[in-house]
């Protein structure tokens, strides 16, 4: 291996052991299970894939309309449709083990035993690096939001995964509450390696034609560039209030969205909604931030997270542009 | 009939996504355009009922999300789309020209199936949905099935016959052809003796699939049909597209993957 020189820029990092090769994740339910993209996207330059939420049994999903755009935007109701962990196990593992990139299991449930009984199960299995646990999907009638959004449950779903995994646990975790950091600190509290942030926000939008909401279920999970704000303020929030490491998910769609959440406190970000547009897009943002991170003199982007710069004298001309 | 009964074999996705020239974008009727663009790969492999995922513009410049066409002819290295302008993305599509690019993904989907046991293709569109069927022409007339074609429109602004054979038209308002809907003008046709082994194609409005449907059905004729679903990626990550399937096990099949086009005993219009 040749020596390292004065321009290389390390891309990896670790967490609880574990190496990722870069920064850049693709989000739960924004890249199925993998195989879907195969020959549009290398899924070997990623950092790792969040695989399509895993329940116990099937889910059929919600009924159309699932989907609409919204102001750079899109509001979902897809109601966690997935082909269930034993269909998974079987047909889509063996694949998504092949990779070169590391494999977190994304796993919903609509009891705190389901979630458990899954996460038993995949525990059986090779090739998963972590679990992610979805405690807030705003699109499921049981479980879902209503576990993301009480911090006892919260916090006692990680304290019954915790005692069941040494893998990394993940949880990520809604912004639909009064203040996503309380949550972050319980699941810290019960032993959660990092957390993901955010979900989706709950939106709605209506055709004023028929005076029909657009989504089957009247309310869906807005994601998309309209988020990023949103979800920049919600990891600033958690990153203020918790050690463990942060996943920034909320509308990233180039390297400098990215950037910024490193900035304001996460440690590797996911991409979602951007891949339905460029399913290749993960990709490009990590060979972007590489770039930027080698142009810049920047040896370890690591050296970026939570660095906001704290000095609030701007110039006025500064913050417009 | 029988043809719902065999799985049929799927075509594993041999997208691609690239930046296309377009060579021009005309209206050819009210709202409707006609754009071509050049892509030698998409031209060669495309096959008659997939469809293409089009960004018309750069991320922030337009709709967040690509907008999914039939594709409706090719012609040596281009492709043709035909579609109403009737949202901001088709809108924005309508307008580039000669010299321009957009961002393509396809082709997608499953096609129409073509080479299966039948003598009469009876093609049969309502409006818009006619966009698939120049190209679906040009391969059963390779095939060297009797084809005829049946067109519904609201009234004769809308009309579009290029590159079809044999057309018969129907006109909601009876500014044209038959007055009444393609539905009324295909069912006496299908009793003629001479037509032999029938098999329908068809896009358009549900209602008006849903109709033919129950004549494919009533008539024990095989029926094809391309939906539209509303969609983000195209390939089946967002399952933003279910359609409920008959039968058992899964509830939904996808229109992005497992379609657009299905067989109507496959599925609940």
């Amino acid at each position: 291996m040749d020596a390292p020189t004065k321009n290389e820029v390390k891309t990896s990092f670790t967490l609880c052991g574990v190496e990722f090769k870069n920064r850049v994740f693709v989000a739960s339910g924004t890249f199925g299970y993998g195989d879907e993209v195969r020959t549009l996207v290398d899924a070997n330059q990623l950092g790792g894939i969040f695989t399509k939420s895993l329940s116990w049994k099937p889910r059929a999903g919600n009924p159309p309309p699932r989907i609409v755009e919204t102001a750079s935007g899109m509001l979902n109701s897809i109601g966690l449709a997935n082909i269930g962990v034993h269909v998974f196990i079987e047909q889509k593992l063996p694949y998504l083990r092949e990779l070169d990139t590391r494999i977190i299991a994304n796993i919903a449930a609509s009891s705190l035993e389901e979630y458990c009984d899954v996460l038993r199960l995949l525990e059986q299995q090779e090739g998963i690096s972590a679990y992610e646990i979805n405690v807030s999907c705003p699109n499921v009638r049981e479980g879902g939001l209503n576990f993301g959004t009480d911090c006892s449950m919260t916090g006692k779903i990680t304290a019954s995964l915790r005692k069941l995994t040494k893998k990394v646990l993940i949880i990520k975790l809604t912004p639909n509450v009064t203040h996503i950091s309380e949550f972050a600190h319980v699941v810290e509290a019960e032993g959660a390696d990092a957390v993901s942030v955010i979900n989706t926000l709950i939106g709605m939008a209506i055709d004023i034609k028929t005076r029909k909401p657009k989504l089957s279920t009247i309310t869906g999970g807005l994601s998309g560039p309209a988020i990023k704000p949103v979800a920049l303020a919600k990891v600033y929030e958690v990153a203020k209030s918790v050690k463990i490491p942060i996943f920034g998910i909320g509308g990233i769609a180039s390297a400098e969205d990215a950037l910024e959440f490193l900035l304001a406190g996460a440690t590797a970000v996911q991409v979602g909604t951007m891949n339905f547009v460029d399913p290749a897009i993960s990709v490009k943002i990590a060979a972007d931030l590489e770039t930027y991170a080698r142009e810049n003199g920047i040896s370890d982007l690591g050296m970026l997270v939570g660095t906001l710069n704290a000095d609030l004298k701007f110039s006025v001309l500064q913050s417009w542009l | 009939m029988e043809e719902s009964k065999t799985k049929r074999k799927t075509v594993m996705s041999g997208a691609m996504q690239q930046f296309c020239d377009v060579q021009s974008c005309v209206e050819v009727s009210a709202k409707t355009f006609l754009l071509r663009f050049i892509s030698p790969e998409i031209a060669a492999s495309a096959q008659p009922g997939q469809f293409v995922n089009v960004l018309a513009a750069e991320t922030g410049e337009g709709p967040l999300l690509r907008r999914p066409f039939s594709i409706s002819r090719i012609d040596g290295d281009i492709v043709e789309l035909l579609f109403h302008a009737i949202g901001k993305g088709t809108i924005l599509l309508s307008r580039k020209r000669n010299g321009e690019s957009i961002d393509v993904l396809g082709p997608l989907g499953q096609p129409f199936r073509i080479d299966t046991d039948y003598n009469t293709a009876l093609i049969i569109a309502g409006g818009i949905g006619v966009a698939p069927f120049p190209f679906l022409t040009s391969s059963l007339q390779n095939l060297g099935k009797r084809l005829e074609t049946f067109l519904g429109y609201r009234n004769d602004k809308q009309i579009v016959t290029s590159h079809l054979k044999n057309v018969h038209i129907a006109t909601d308002d009876g500014s044209k052809g038959f007055h009444g809907n393609v539905v009324q003008l295909v069912e006496p046709f299908i009793d003629q003796k001479d037509l032999g082994k029938v098999k329908i194609f068809a896009c358009g409005p549900t209602v008006m699939l849903k109709a033919l449907s129950e004549l494919a059905k009533r008539n024990n004729i095989c029926c094809e049909v391309s939906l539209e679903g509303h969609m983000a990626c195209g390939v089946g990550l967002c399952q933003g597209c279910p359609v409920e399937r008959t039968g058992d096990g899964a509830k939904y099949a996808l229109v992005c993957k497992d379609g657009p086009i299905f067989l109507t005993t496959d599925v609940i219009l």
